[in-house]
């Protein structure tokens, strides 16, 4: 039987998330590059042509959920990686709150940022 | 949140070259996990000078751009986005318990498939850089 490794305990909530997530931001990321180096080129990229992307709607709540996820993916593996280096007791409940704060204002931040661009604040 | 548990030893990086395949693929993993977790609070901040107004955040993108360095680091933003996307959705079907038994052979096929993609997508990325 071949070895599998992972940060995540198989058949947790944290794991079954990080897959859900992962299966969406696979297909979205790859979306994202292709669009805005290969379509629009990031070089060219200004207020007007990133505001008339996202006053459409679809796209506009395509990227907020990509933020989410991103984010809840990104966060929730951090957290995973420190557990797996051996993370206990104090520290961890100190590291879960910092995490968690610092994804909650990467989110927020970036919904606000969304908004400003549709043009909707 | 998630549990830890141990592996053993398997977890000290003083014997890396006793390695698997599988091993190198968690740890290429974690690593290219951990440089787009530190890309996505950058790109929000600097995506954040919209706030301020549509010329600064214009002339920060375009100047950002007319950076040549800014440029290679993101052909290496997008070597790390294409091998953490391709080992991702290995991961996903090692999880679902299909194609176990080629697992290393499928972390080889998304490091030649990540250079392959990121080779060709050089001249894309450089454009108007020189």
């Amino acid at each position: 039987m071949a070895e599998r490794y992972s940060s995540f305990q198989s058949g947790s909530l944290s794991w079954f998330l990080q897959r859900i997530t992962a299966a969406f931001l696979v297909v979205v990321l790859a979306f994202h590059f292709f669009l805005l180096h290969f379509v629009n080129h990031a070089s060219e990229v200004t207020f007007a042509g990133t505001t008339a992307r996202m006053e459409q709607w679809g796209y506009m709540l395509t990227m907020v959920l990509f933020l989410l996820t991103a984010t809840f993916h990104g966060v929730n593996g951090v957290y995973a990686a420190l557990l797996n280096q051996g993370l206990t007791g104090g520290k961890k409940t100190a590291v879960k709150g910092l995490l968690a704060i610092a994804g909650l204002a990467l989110a927020g931040q970036g919904t606000y940022l969304a908004l400003v661009m549709a043009g909707v604040m | 949140m998630s549990q830890s548990y141990n592996r053993g030893l398997i977890e000290d990086f003083g014997r890396w070259k006793e390695f698997t395949a599988g091993m190198w693929a968690w740890i290429l993993h974690k690593f290219t996990g951990w440089v787009l977790i530190g890309y996505l609070f950058t790109h929000i901040a600097v995506l954040s000078t919209a706030t301020t107004g549509a010329t600064a955040y214009t002339d920060t993108i375009q100047g950002l751009e007319s950076l040549l360095v800014v440029r290679v680091m993101e052909v290496g933003l997008l070597a790390v986005a294409v091998f953490h996307i391709l080992n991702g959705v290995r991961l996903l079907f090692v999880d679902l318990g299909l194609g176990l038994e080629q697992q290393d052979k499928s972390f080889y096929a998304s490091l030649v498939v990540t250079g392959v993609i990121v080779l060709a997508s050089v001249p894309t990325f450089l454009e108007g850089a020189f």
